[in-house]
């Protein structure tokens, strides 16, 4: 049955295109016994491919705060303040650096502070992200108390979202429901948030 | 050779043959070396997407699969890729169709089956298919479905496409195929998008409901969560902490535009959209604590909808519009809570256990998907809210994020496997599972988009 064919000397791209256009030509063409009903039930349909995405790169943002913030022999170069399990009250513990660092925002009135409260793993992001919140909240009450001006504080959460310890247990738990302090010296272009 | 029942004008199945001839010659100009490369390229192309690709495996089936023959797609060799093969994966993944012995072999699309043929092979349901270069440099993708036992065609399409468009094209075939066999909506054409995390990097990403086309519409090196799909599935609402604090945007994915939505001292956080797409529900934390309030999809009109002394996150618009589900610790507890969405008394909705969270009400808002903690171990569970019976539908421990699928029989969650994190999908009645996960990164906040418009 191919044998006629093998003779063509048809080779092209062009000559495909001929070759499915007769196979369409002759879909259409043939009589109703031929084909199945409904040939083609409705025609052209159109696809519409999902649009491509255009991306979007954030950038990062960081900048130099006094030596005395990041100095290791500096008492306020410790940030961190952690919690206990299901626990939103400062221990004892940190109430030495919590009032350091209330000093030094005294004393420094352009200085911001971004608290950042954290949450463990377990259960839902934006359930976590509260509970994280509600650590920050305490410890921006505490520097209140102890004389800071409500605009130089922001308390903020990160929920689960980032935790210093990447560990399933209870000892990266402990690490990561915490409270960290960030500065920026409000005259300056940039600060560490 | 095929056997047709029925005569068939020979110059139209002699033609159908030769071009198969046809591409065998055309290749034959191209020299060895250029088909090298070719293939190099495509294979170097191949690796570095599968790198960043949800696979998706297949890990529970449906009682009833209808056994289903998709025959090779006679010429679509012409396509960068076959159409039936991205048609099968996409019936057999949905886990109500068994894919039987469908020859290897295309056929004539325009020719009646050999019903007998096929119902031997135990086939219920039978689609052939044809892919035509159009003079015009785009291709005529042409199906038909026909019921084996019936020896009836149930329905066929032609598309006229470009030929990047052939996984598009598949999937609306899917879809037509769907429907006809079960009577509702399929969801193959739609998209999810989730979060991405490998090493620091962070990525939203928008994929195919099969994982396929994978891209990225935002990247970051700090968190980005929450994603959802804006009700007409053109733009992502989320949460990105790039300014070290949670913001809300509104992202048009087409025009890569984005614009803050809330932005307010201390967190911004949990977007949910309005069904007519006017307005979102977010959580403030700016009056103390952490409260709903609705806001303009433009970030404007502010304004309370809950009010309490503890958390109130997670809302949810029911598709309705009127009710506004979401978790509150109130009780003492984290639970959920559903209140009329112009705001006014709640009402508890959870009661088993201690700790049920972020609840999706379902399409037709019959439905609630949430997560309950049971002995330390996070389960999706859905509740029937007529009936107010819980069923839990997985036996993970850390599942999160459940998102319906517009037709509402899969949900969509992130879980963990061997402590990364992976999105998983299980249909309504538990029984079909699917795993999704990306090799050598973090994935999950798994959101699935409305149907395309």
């Amino acid at each position: 049955m191919n044998a006629p064919y093998r003779h063509m000397p048809v080779r092209t791209l062009v000559g495909m295109l001929t070759v499915a256009a007769m196979v369409a030509g002759c879909a259409t063409a043939n009589s109703p016994e031929q084909t199945p009903a409904n040939v083609v039930d409705r025609s052209p349909g159109t696809v519409v491919s999902p649009p491509a995405i255009a991306p979007i790169t954030t950038e990062g943002m960081n900048g130099k705060v006094l030596a005395i913030l990041t100095d290791p022999k500096s008492a306020l170069s410790k940030r961190s303040v952690y919690f206990d399990y299901d626990q939103y009250v400062i221990k004892d513990e940190f109430k030495p650096l919590v009032d350091a660092h209330a000093k030094f925002l005294a004393s420094q009135p352009n200085y911001r502070m971004l608290i950042q409260g954290n949450a463990d793993e377990r259960g839902s992001r934006e359930y976590n992200l509260a509970l994280g919140q509600k650590r920050a909240d305490t410890l921006r009450q505490a520097l209140k108390l102890l004389g800071v001006r409500e605009a130089q504080l922001e308390s903020v959460s990160l929920g689960k979202e980032k935790p210093k310890n990447e560990g399933h247990d209870e000892a990266a738990w402990a690490e990561n429901r915490r409270d960290d302090m960030l500065y920026r010296d409000s005259t300056k272009p940039a600060g560490e948030f | 050779m095929y056997n047709f029942p029925f005569p068939v004008p020979a110059d139209c199945f002699l033609a159908a043959e030769l071009s198969g001839q046809r591409i065998g010659a055309t290749l034959m100009h191209f020299s060895l070396r250029n088909l090298l490369s070719l293939l190099l390229a495509a294979l170097a192309l191949l690796a570095l997407s599968a790198h960043a690709q949800l696979s998706i495996e297949i890990t529970g089936a449906g009682a009833n699969r209808i056994p289903t023959a998709i025959v090779d797609f006679q010429g679509e060799g012409l396509l960068p890729q076959g159409v039936a093969n991205v048609v099968r994966a996409d019936l057999e993944r949905s886990g109500l169709f068994k894919m039987v012995e469908n020859g290897g072999k295309a056929l004539p699309e325009s020719a009646q089956p050999a019903f007998s043929d096929w119902k031997n092979r135990g086939a219920d349901a039978l689609v052939v298919g044809s892919v035509l270069a159009a003079a015009d440099g785009r291709y005529e993708v042409r199906f038909r479905l026909y019921d084996v036992q019936k020896q009836a065609q149930l329905t066929g399409f032609t598309y006229l496409i470009g030929a990047g468009q052939y996984r598009a094209t598949a999937h609306r075939i899917s879809d037509v195929i769907y429907e006809k066999l079960m009577g509702e909506p399929g969801i193959f054409s739609t998209r999810i998008a989730y979060v991405m995390k490998s090493g620091k990097r962070y990525e939203l990403q928008i994929a195919d409901a099969d994982g396929g086309n994978p891209q990225t519409a935002l990247a970051s090196h700090e968190p980005i969560m929450s994603p959802v799909w804006s009700p007409d599935g053109t733009r992502l609402a989320y949460v990105s902490f790039e300014a070290k604090k949670p913001v809300v945007y509104v992202h048009s994915l087409t025009t890569g535009q984005r614009h803050v939505v809330a932005n307010f001292k201390g967190s911004n956080s949990a977007p949910a959209w309005s069904p007519d797409g006017t307005k979102l529900a977010v959580v403030l934390t700016k009056d103390g604590g952490s409260q709903m309030f609705a806001v303009n999809a433009d970030g404007s009109g502010v304004r309370r909808l809950s009010s309490s002394s503890g958390i109130d996150t997670e809302p949810r618009y029911a598709p309705d519009g009127q009710t506004l589900y979401f978790t509150s610790d109130r009780g003492g507890s984290p639970q959920i809570y559903r209140l009329p969405a112009v705001g006014g008394d709640a009402q508890r909705i959870t009661f088993e256990g201690n700790y049920n969270v972020t609840p999706r009400p379902s399409p037709d808002g019959k439905t609630l998907a949430f997560i309950s903690r049971n002995s330390g171990r996070f389960q999706l569970a859905v509740l029937d809210l007529a009936s107010r019976q819980v069923q839990i539908l997985t036996d993970s421990a850390k599942d999160e994020s459940p998102s319906f699928a517009p037709n509402g029989r899969m949900i969509l969650y992130a879980s963990e496997v061997g402590g990364r994190g992976v999105l998983a999908a299980v249909s309504l009645d538990g029984r079909v599972k699917q795993k999704l996960s990306i090799h050598a990164a973090d994935v999950r906040e798994p959101t699935w988009s409305p149907f395309q418009k």
